[in-house]
């Protein structure tokens, strides 16, 4: 068996499990966030109407909630939520509530791994999509509905079809200005977004090793893009010294067996990759972005549980150190620890030097919420992972996607730039 | 069940059109129906009646995993949603929380039926009879499992 299947096998009890078996798995550790949090409450409060009690949860302890969507609440209806998701954790007892104003706090999949809320070998569930992201700790991560987490708040489980693995491995190490995130745009571009439809996408080889965790956890993020259950990479000892130093230890990882089967191998040589953008309005139109120096843009937008990671911010501070912005640049830390870590390392200063504004964690713009949403017309690059029409704000706005490097040198010249390419 | 097709040709009807980002803080399931689809058709709203059908391409509802898509859809009117394939996320928050049937179609059914045709939807047999165009089209059967999710009306109802 592959690492999915023991993960899943281990969870249901079974001593063997093979892709297309229905499986009910026991989860580790389930989330929900301020949308997708009072969507649960709804759905415990429509059950209560047909006569169900629900008096506990399965077990509080695991159960994590973050503020992320809209906070600082944007408006009424979001500080109304964010009351409600307050009143549901004290009222069931959940302790691991991340409150903005109140210490840390950031974007869910950002605290999965910066607080080591999610170990090796575990599975876990959370109410959004990228989910998929934590699966680069080694464990079997997949994104729910309301009804299914609810499901799982009340019964510590949940069915899964037991998923393919496509296999991508990745030789070689990536070039100088070529991230994580051109690797993974570059995946998507050739297999499509529904090219991982029901699938796991896991990832290896010396490429993966090569990569710092924040590096991989880019990929994973991504896999929701291609329509994955899950994105996965082995742990390894680069993993262990990450949640080493979040004082996670104690943990039981799985490997694939030697004789692991995948329904496909992808192999990649990453030496041979270039900056890419995923032009509007999908993730898998895909381009180098030197073919696309012509497009002039409004603004740069560095931010989301994909590209507002700490080296990420570091991979746009060595873009930006002595130069200005040509354009509205706004970089939110995906998380307050990313944040302080950056002050601290001097990122925030070199920002605002650069004339970028600094705003609180929050998924923010990135899903059309708040903080910075697109006028009909407005051109952005983004360092997110969706740019369907209307992703960021306006049906009629554009949005490239990028790595931190590529938004960086677009934020200097003002247009498109490969980061090789900055004077 | 009968009913009018809405139909939409074109793949990756994501969850963002289905139910703009800006709605996501609303949990008022008859107020996210009056912004279902308006991410591609501002008219819908006011065009959809009960018991009608989307149909469309492959990958629907890919995107977010947002609840609010099938709820919207659902509170539209909408009982099913014929494509020539689902995104996970919406096709499990459709079935497990009973909002719509996610019903997949062959590339020669979706060709083939027409904005307003009116269908009759046999899930029971495996067919949908499009009585306008007097035809008939072949249903793969739901895996095992959904199929009784449906037929106990959801997650919650079913007993494992």
């Amino acid at each position: 068996m592959n690492i999915t299947e023991k993960i899943l096998a281990r969870a249901s009890g079974k001593t063997k499990v093979s892709p297309d078996d229905v499986i009910f798995a026991n989860v580790d550790k389930v989330m929900m966030h301020d949308v997708s949090g009072p969507g649960v409450i709804a759905v415990f409060e429509k059950l209560k109407k047909t006569g169900m009690k629900i008096e506990k949860l399965w077990n509080p302890e695991k159960v994590w909630v973050a503020e992320d969507h809209f906070v600082p609440a944007a408006d009424k209806i979001s500080a109304q939520n964010v009351v409600l998701l307050t009143q549901f954790t004290k009222e069931y007892g959940v302790e691991k509530h991340f409150k903005y104003g109140m210490g840390q706090y950031g974007i869910c999949h950002t605290l999965s791994h910066e607080e080591a809320m999610v170990l090796p070998g575990e599975v876990y569930v959370g109410g959004d999509s990228h989910t998929n992201t934590t699966g680069a700790l080694g464990a079997f991560a997949a994104g729910l509905g309301h009804t299914d987490v609810a499901y799982v708040l009340l019964n510590g489980k949940i069915w899964f079809k037991v998923p393919e693995t496509i296999y991508f491995k990745i030789n070689g190490k990536l070039p100088d200005y070529v991230m994580a995130k051109d690797l993974i745009l570059k995946i998507i571009g050739d297999i499509g977004t529904d090219g991982g439809a029901y699938k796991t996408m896991q990832f290896g080889g010396s490429g993966v090793s090569e990569m710092s965790v924040e590096e991989r956890l880019t990929l994973t993020n991504m896999t929701t893009e291609a329509g994955a259950k899950s994105g996965i990479i082995e742990p390894d000892q680069k993993l262990r010294d990450y949640l080493a130093q979040r004082g996670a230890t104690n943990y039981s990882e799985v490997h694939g067996d030697p004789d692991a089967q995948y329904e496909k191998i992808h192999e990649y040589e990453a030496s041979e990759l270039d900056p890419i953008v995923a032009k509007p309005f999908s993730p898998e139109n895909i381009t180098i972005a030197r073919e696309l120096s012509s497009v002039s843009l409004d603004k740069a937008y560095i931010g989301s549980c994909t590209g507002a990671k700490l080296e990420d911010l570091r991979a746009v501070a060595k873009i930006f150190k002595g130069r200005t912005v040509k354009i509205r640049t706004e970089i939110l830390p995906a998380a307050i620890s990313i944040f302080r870590k950056a002050m601290d390392e001097g990122l925030v200063k070199i920002f605002m030097d650069a004339g970028a504004m600094v705003g609180p964690p929050t998924c923010g713009a990135c899903c059309g919420a708040h903080m910075g949403v697109l006028a009909k017309d407005e051109v952005c690059i983004s360092t997110t992972n969706r740019n369907f029409p209307g992703r960021m704000g306006h049906v009629e706005s554009k949005t490239y996607l990028a790595s931190p490097l590529v938004a960086a040198a677009s934020a200097i010249a003002g247009k498109i730039t490969d980061p090789r390419d900055i004077k | 069940m009968k009913g009018s097709v809405i139909k939409y040709e074109r793949d990756n009807i994501d969850t963002d059109v289905i139910l703009p980002g800006p709605y996501l803080k609303i949990h008022d399931y008859n107020e996210l129906a009056k912004h279902a689809m308006e991410g591609i058709d501002k008219d819908f709203h006011k065009k959809v009646k009960p018991g009608d059908f989307i149909v469309a391409g492959k990958n629907f509802g890919c995107g977010s995993s947002r609840e609010h898509a099938p709820i919207a859809l659902s509170y539209s009117g909408v009982k099913a949603v014929l494509a020539l394939s689902f995104a996970r996320i919406f096709y499990r928050n459709a079935v497990d929380g009973a909002f719509l049937l996610p019903i997949e179609i062959e590339e020669d059914t979706y060709k083939d039926i027409s904005e307003g045709d009116q269908l009759e939807i046999e899930t029971s047999k495996n067919e949908i009879r499009n009585i306008t165009k007097n035809t008939t089209y072949k249903i793969k059967p739901f895996p095992e499992l959904i199929g009784k999710i449906i037929a106990a009306g959801g997650l919650f109802n079913y007993k494992p």
